[in-house]
């Protein structure tokens, strides 16, 4: 798997359904997302955004991730070769588990989002016992 | 005059042959139009933004999740190679897999620049995920303000 050489994923923007009034652009990251028995783990690559930057919103079963980049380089520089855009990130999910609100954790290093979401333990059977009216 | 001799000529001339041949050159114009290549973009690992003012070079690189410690970046002469691996994340055994598009694997990049610039000032820093490499340009090819002197 590592010996592999990588390519370049060209970046997507988001087809969002209203325009926004600013012009600013947003755009896919990339997720890597897996379950384990107790939560499900998300890895998205939002580079250029710091910690303050990341908003994770988590609503009837819709989970949002947006990424605020923040400003680019000098003014005075000149261009001379632009291979990657840059921009916000903005993402959403449709969670199909049920997820422990109060214990979503999320970490942001070099670029990459970590997020941790615990699964609410299973709902335990209970014994409804009926009473005889005496 | 040219001689043209019988035998010269294929023995059996394919009335479609010129077609052919007018498919294949079409074939080839239009092969590069949907690749990244076509459209002034590069497939290699990672995509560079450079721009430049007055006294500097900077080239700009998204590697998100790549550390300090997994890069490697020369300069020799006015090329300027960027290597590196970006390690994947090692998962349980109880784990089941929903989605992966974040690639890991083994990269590098060269890349000729515009100027000469001085190799022992060059610097490289990363920042939230990326890098940014500031490459003063060398002396000489500085712009220079020349004074006009009056006689």
């Amino acid at each position: 798997m590592s010996e592999k050489e990588m390519q370049v994923q060209r970046k997507q923007e988001v087809q969002q359904a209203g325009e926004p009034t600013k012009p600013e652009r947003y755009f896919v990251p990339a997720v890597d997302i897996y379950e384990s028995e107790d939560a499900v783990h998300l890895r998205a690559e939002m580079p250029g955004v710091d910690k303050e930057g990341v908003e994770i919103n988590l609503e009837n079963d819709t989970l949002t991730i947006k990424g605020f980049k923040g400003a680019n380089g000098g003014k005075e520089e000149r261009v001379l070769l632009r291979e990657f855009e840059t921009g916000h990130y903005l993402r959403r999910f449709t969670m199909a588990e049920t997820i422990d609100q109060n214990k979503i954790e999320a970490t942001m290093a070099d670029g990459l989002l970590t997020l941790v979401l615990p699964k609410v333990e299973p709902a335990r059977p209970r014994k409804i016992e009926v009473k005889s009216a005496a | 005059m040219a001689i043209m001799r019988f035998y010269d000529q294929p023995v059996f001339r394919n009335p479609w042959a010129d077609f052919e041949r007018m498919r294949m050159e079409f074939d080839t114009l239009f092969r590069g139009l949907g690749s990244e290549a076509a459209r002034g973009g590069t497939t290699v690992f990672p995509a560079l933004n450079v721009s430049e003012d007055q006294h500097n070079i900077y080239v700009r690189a998204e590697i998100p999740g790549v550390g300090a410690a997994d890069l490697e970046i020369g300069v020799e002469g006015d090329t300027l190679t960027i290597k590196g691996e970006r390690r994947g994340r090692e998962l349980g055994d109880q784990v089941s897999c929903h989605r992966r598009e974040i690639e890991s694997g083994h990269f590098s990049r060269a890349l000729t620049l515009p100027t000469r610039v001085n190799p022992e000032e060059v610097t490289a820093a990363s920042k939230n995920g990326i890098l940014l490499i500031t490459l003063p340009k060398a002396e000489e090819v500085k712009p220079r303000k020349i004074a006009v002197k009056t006689s």
